[in-house]
């Protein structure tokens, strides 16, 4: 059985794939962070006077506050002075077709392809590439819906009337430390706006991959859905090899008008670090929507398989009456991963309805924390929620750990709230492998069934990805 | 097929089957019978390969090949199977997708095509067909929320599957009613071939009386302590195990 660890093990080392690096000619802002360093990244991005504005106001707020430290997560001291805050490409490309091969390379490498005539048809995307979207697919396409799809720098230039409106209307500049230092810097992620009454005819997605050392990405997404519109929303992320953490501190919005649906998706596969906790990308992202309008359905998706350290509730506020929010998640510690993820569902609207589906899985020293808050207003008559909160241990040595908080101010809100925590048991091991099924696909097997409530939810290209990365992330787990 | 000599194992520190020999041809069907202790799910896990037993001497030869050596899967390609006494609960696992992955698993050990979804499907309506199992049961997680007897009767399903060479059915007859029970033996009788062998472990007669054995062996005290005809489950039937225990005391005091 010795050996056979040792190959499971080389298996393992070899199997974060995306960990490559491209050879790009880069152009950095120093490391550092101050007002001036805010100021030329502003005007690197032609950036208008309110939004340079808007970002000094969320430093020098974020410069007030302190580092948050009631996760249940061992996190060495970041130095915001170290990193630096813009990597971009130095090529900069016109359309499409002007994009560096080397790029066009990378993104076929990590099975996005950005020819539109390529296996990807049918989802358009929007490649952020360090601190720059790169490019965005089927634009005439989507233009002809009415859709806007593009990076949120041309958003802030080509449509900032929209982007005045929306932006940080669901996570307020001073929100919590990492949304306060990601409006401060953000430098790219995309700009969604489905108009009135349209159903956007693709997926949209977006694929971050951050490239550069020493480098920090903060990206910005905004997701508008006008009344009764309809979107599904997937998002991807890589990041090379490295032994040095690298902080990745994202905010996601999204606004959903009267009886409009947003489906946001994300598989995400960050560089987890290695098998000892040496580097890794730090995730500290806040995502929310904001179910604004009546009927209205925000559905969160995600499957957490990457970063050394997971810190993220992508949350819904109830406020329109009868509106729904959703969350289902997989998070997936192993080795010296940690996460701390959840959600958040405030009901403020009557006969507003929240389910939440979170599934834990532990491996190797992985620390897996949900933390959720489903909460309850006065106002809320007739609210509604599910919690099924799920927890499966593989190995001797993780841990899973569960926080709930529930506020209710309404006397007849109806909060249920399950848990389990199990263990992938020798007999059910033993049960596969006696049918013929080999020791990591037994765990994979099993694994699967566990997590197929939120599987069933993923778009399906996705699903199958997902269900990829866990085998991938859970190699050596048992043995 | 399978020949097992002076086979010692411990588990947890306590000997369990103390030099157990045992050969089984093809086409045979061997009935296991004992008290409870004796050792019989102790043989069943130990040929199917159930870490946790130590073997401290004797060996199993399963065809060609030293089946001590193999892991758990290879034993499940060589061709032997194991219904369990309790099969396993495995929640959000189609049975169907579970079936066939174990299937072409065996298949591609064996370097034999893996099966397609066609196939696999036309493949599993014949069994089906065979066995009166509804096919529900296919369309349901891995025995999760299968009643005693469902259970059963997706071990043996998964046998006519599998069509394994050796098949050893672990107390397939603990709590099942006659309906179930006569459904199990049309199963396995359905399965009997002039290359194929079973090992039926029970600890009652009633289910010898619908698959009838070639030989019975009694399991007491980690050894086969005698091997008869058909006629000796009856026998035990009507003493009891006592009264083999008493037939073996001069033998004992002897050594």
């Amino acid at each position: 059985m010795a050996t056979e660890r040792n190959d499971i093990e080389n298996a393992l080392n070899r199997r974060y794939e995306a960990g490559f690096v491209t050879d790009i000619e880069t152009e950095y802002l120093p490391p550092g962070l101050s007002e001036d360093v805010i100021r030329q990244l502003s005007a690197k991005k032609n950036e208008p006077q309110w939004m340079t504005d808007w970002r000094l106001k969320a430093y020098r707020h974020w410069l007030t506050m302190p580092v948050p430290e009631w996760a249940k997560l061992r996190i060495g001291p970041i130095d915001f002075q170290a990193i630096s805050y813009y990597a971009a490409p130095k090529a900069r490309p016109k359309s499409l077709d002007d994009v560096d091969p080397k790029l066009l390379e990378t993104y076929d490498k990590l099975g996005v392809p950005l020819h539109e005539r390529a296996k990807l048809a049918g989802v358009a995307v929007d490649a952020v590439f360090d601190s720059v979207s790169v490019g965005t697919t089927f634009r005439k396409e989507l233009a002809e819906a009415g859709v806007i799809f593009c990076s949120m720098s041309e958003a802030i230039r080509e449509h900032a009337e929209l982007v005045q409106q929306y932006l940080g209307s669901v996570v307020p500049v001073g929100d919590n430390y990492f949304a306060a230092l990601n409006s401060a810097v953000f430098s790219d992620g995309s700009f969604v706006f489905i108009p009135k009454g349209v159903r956007c005819p693709m997926e949209l997605s977006t694929y971050f991959r951050i490239n550069a050392m020493n480098t920090g990405q903060f990206e910005r997404t905004l997701i508008v859905a006008e009344d009764a519109s309809y979107v599904s929303y997937l998002e991807g992320c890589t990041a090379p090899q490295r032994d040095e953490n690298q902080l990745h501190a994202a905010v996601v919005e999204l606004v959903a008008l009267a009886d409009a649906q947003i489906k946001y998706s994300t598989v995400q596969n960050w560089y987890p670090g290695d098998e000892n906790g040496v580097g890794g990308i730090y995730n500290f992202v806040t995502k929310r929507g904001d179910c604004r309008g009546a009927r209205s359905k925000i559905s969160w998706t995600q499957v957490e398989t990457g970063s050394a350290i997971t810190w993220k509730y992508p949350s819904c506020v109830l406020r329109g009456d009868d509106s729904t929010g959703e969350f289902y998640s997989v998070a997936l510690t192993h080795h010296a991963q940690q996460a701390d993820t959840g959600t958040k569902m405030i009901h403020i609207g009557r006969n507003t309805k929240s389910k939440i589906i979170s599934k834990g899985i532990s491996a190797g020293r992985g620390q897996n924390s949900y933390r959720g808050l489903v909460k309850v207003e006065k106002s809320a008559e007739g609210a509604r929620n599910y919690t099924q909160c799920d927890s499966l241990l593989i190995g001797k040595k993780c841990g899973a750990h569960t926080f709930p908080y529930i506020e209710v101010k309404h006397p007849r809100a109806i909060v249920e709230h399950e848990a389990t925590t199990s263990k992938i048991s020798d007999d059910q091991l033993f049960y596969c492998r006696s049918r013929g099924l080999g020791e990591e696909d037994a765990v994979s097997m099993i694994v699967d069934g566990f997590c197929k409530q939120v599987f069933k939810e993923l778009p399906m290209e996705f699903a199958v990805e997902a269900k990829k990365l866990l085998e991938v992330s859970l190699e050596g787990a048992v043995g | 097929m399978l020949k097992i000599e002076n086979l010692h194992v411990r588990v947890a520190g306590k000997e369990i089957l103390k030099g157990l020999n045992l050969t089984v041809k093809p086409g045979e069907v061997h009935a296991i019978m004992g008290p409870n202790g004796a050792g019989k799910s102790t043989l069943g896990n130990v040929l199917a390969g159930r870490e946790g037993y130590e073997i401290t001497a004797g060996t199993v030869d399963f065809g060609d090949k030293d089946l001590l050596q193999l892991e758990p899967e290879e034993r499940a390609a060589e061709g032997l199977f194991l219904a369990f006494q309790y099969p396993v609960e495995i929640p959000g696992v189609n049975n169907t997708y579970f079936l066939k992955a174990a299937l072409n698993a065996q298949r591609k050990y064996r370097g034999e095509s893996e099966l397609d979804s066609m196939q696999f499907l036309k493949l599993v309506r014949e069994k089906l067909r065979v066995l009166h199992i509804s096919d529900e049961l296919l369309h349901r997680a891995v025995n999760a929320g299968f009643s005693g007897g469902e259970k059963k009767r997706n071990e043996i399903f998964q046998m006519a599957l599998l069509e394994p060479r050796l098949a050893i059915l672990d107390e397939t007859d603990s709590g099942l009613d006659i309906d179930a029970l006569k459904m199990v033996a049309e199963g396995v009788n359905h399965m009997r071939s002039a290359d194929r062998a079973f090992i039926v472990i029970t600890h009652y007669q009633r289910l010898l009386d619908y698959i009838v054995p070639d030989q019975v062996h009694v399991l007491a005290e980690g050894r086969i302590v005698e091997s008869g005809d058909k006629t000796l489950a009856l026998k035990l039937e009507e003493h009891g195990y006592a009264w083999i225990e008493q037939r073996r005391l001069p033998e004992h005091s002897a050594v």
